[in-house]
């Protein structure tokens, strides 16, 4: 198996990568900077708004978001264009420290999937991720404005379990495909993993 | 190895994404995604929807010097945080709670045994070992009742539930899960009632002792 490096840029953008997918990944693979520079352009505002709509005030949002960015640097190698979207990858690294800092303890997080160089996705599942990212957000953007507020809210951490699942009207079932081409590429994934041993 | 049947429903998993999901069900959630390709997927697929909302969510200015701080950081020393492996039938989530060391059993009785893991205002979360034929103990719940298989098997008037599989229970189900013949029954048990030391019997026994 030869190694495998970060995408051409030129061919990846062409094939439909996002800019933030190859600042991840010239992050993760070249530890460049300058990339690094670009995504902290791109999320530290939106942590920050996102993180403040929970009733956090700026200084500590600002905390918050300094770790999270400083998280995304440190654990670049666990970031899999294969799995995940880089905003849902740091949505997630942003989540848990909120509530780590309000807990004041660690949450309880599932064991890492790790795999082998050889289990590099390759370019079209990228693009396959990329566009289902692009039709979830267009799906949100359709949705009614109470509906929109819910999803907001249940992401936000502000809904309890009970009421999200008394709110009827929240569209998880826009999240079913993802789900389903999810398994797919995880068992495709893991067959990878063990025809290696 | 048996297929797992049953899953983490779509609420429970957006509220564990949210991080809105308390502490003791938090833990089983972590440990059944680490047990289960389907609900690894779901997780990933929960992710992304807030990844959308947070991208879309609106924006905050941040000042100047937070990115200048960021920047002068990067190349900083890092202390490890320790990674406690899966060990036996214990996945990474429970090594965590555990602190990396073996479970320290205490005896309930007919060979019953549990290990806390924590417990608080917000509910309790224990390991339970169950000998074959024995009655898994209520945990003693006025709401949500997740019990997550690790080794053996339990049934119920509601079904068969193998290593992977998570019943979830709510105050209205009248449900008394015995352990299968087999290896023992360990699961992990997690409730929203306060932790009580003593009040914690074989639920054959609890209309006599009315708890």
């Amino acid at each position: 198996m030869t190694e495998v490096t970060s995408p051409d840029p030129d061919t990846s953008a062409a094939a439909g990568f996002t800019q933030e997918t190859l600042w991840m990944l010239a992050v993760r693979d070249q530890r460049d900077k300058a990339a690094f520079s670009a995504l902290f352009d791109h999320f530290a505002p939106r942590l920050k708004g996102f993180i403040m709509r929970s009733g956090m005030g700026s200084g500590q949002a600002e905390e918050i978001v300094q770790e999270v960015m400083l998280t995304v640097w440190r654990k670049a190698d666990l970031f899999d264009p294969g799995r995940a979207q880089v905003s849902g990858w740091i949505y997630q690294i942003a989540r848990n420290r909120q509530i780590d800092v309000i807990r004041k303890e660690n949450r309880p997080v599932p064991e890492e999937l790790y795999e082998d160089q050889g289990s590099e996705p390759d370019a079209s599942q990228i693009v396959g991720l990329e566009q289902e990212a692009s039709e979830l957000r267009q799906a949100l953007a359709r949705l009614k404005p109470d509906q929109r507020e819910m999803i907001e809210k249940a992401y936000l951490g502000e809904l309890t379990h009970q009421e999200i699942k008394s709110q009827t009207g929240l569209p998880l079932g826009t999240i079913k495909s993802r789900i389903r081409l999810g398994l797919e590429r995880l068992r495709h994934e893991l067959k990878d993993m063990r025809s290696d041993d | 190895m048996t297929e797992i049947t049953h899953h983490i429903p779509d609420h429970l998993m957006a509220a564990y994404t949210a991080g809105s999901l308390p502490e003791p069900y938090a833990l089983v959630v972590a440990t059944h995604v680490s047990m289960c390709l389907e609900c690894h997927a779901s997780y990933e697929a929960h992710q992304a929807l807030g990844g959308a909302v947070l991208e879309t969510a609106g924006e905050a200015a941040v000042s100047e010097v937070l990115k200048s701080d960021v920047m002068a950081l990067l190349d900083a020393p890092v202390a490890s945080e320790p990674v406690y492996k899966r060990s036996g039938v214990y996945p990474g989530p429970i090594m965590t709670a555990l602190k990396g060391r073996a479970p320290r059993w205490k005896s309930l009785g007919l060979g019953v045994r549990q290990c806390i893991l924590s417990g608080n205002s917000e509910g309790s979360v224990r390991l339970l070992y169950i000998p074959p034929g024995q009655a898994v103990p209520d945990h003693g719940h006025n709401g949500l009742e997740m019990t997550l298989v690790l080794q053996g098997s339990f049934s119920d008037e509601t079904g068969w539930f193998g290593a992977g599989d998570v019943e979830l229970a709510d105050q209205d189900l009248e449900h008394t899960p015995i352990a299968d013949a087999g290896p023992p029954c360990i699961c992990l048990a997690a409730t929203d009632a306060p932790l009580r030391f003593n009040s914690f019997v074989p639920r054959l026994l609890q209309p006599i002792f009315r708890i």
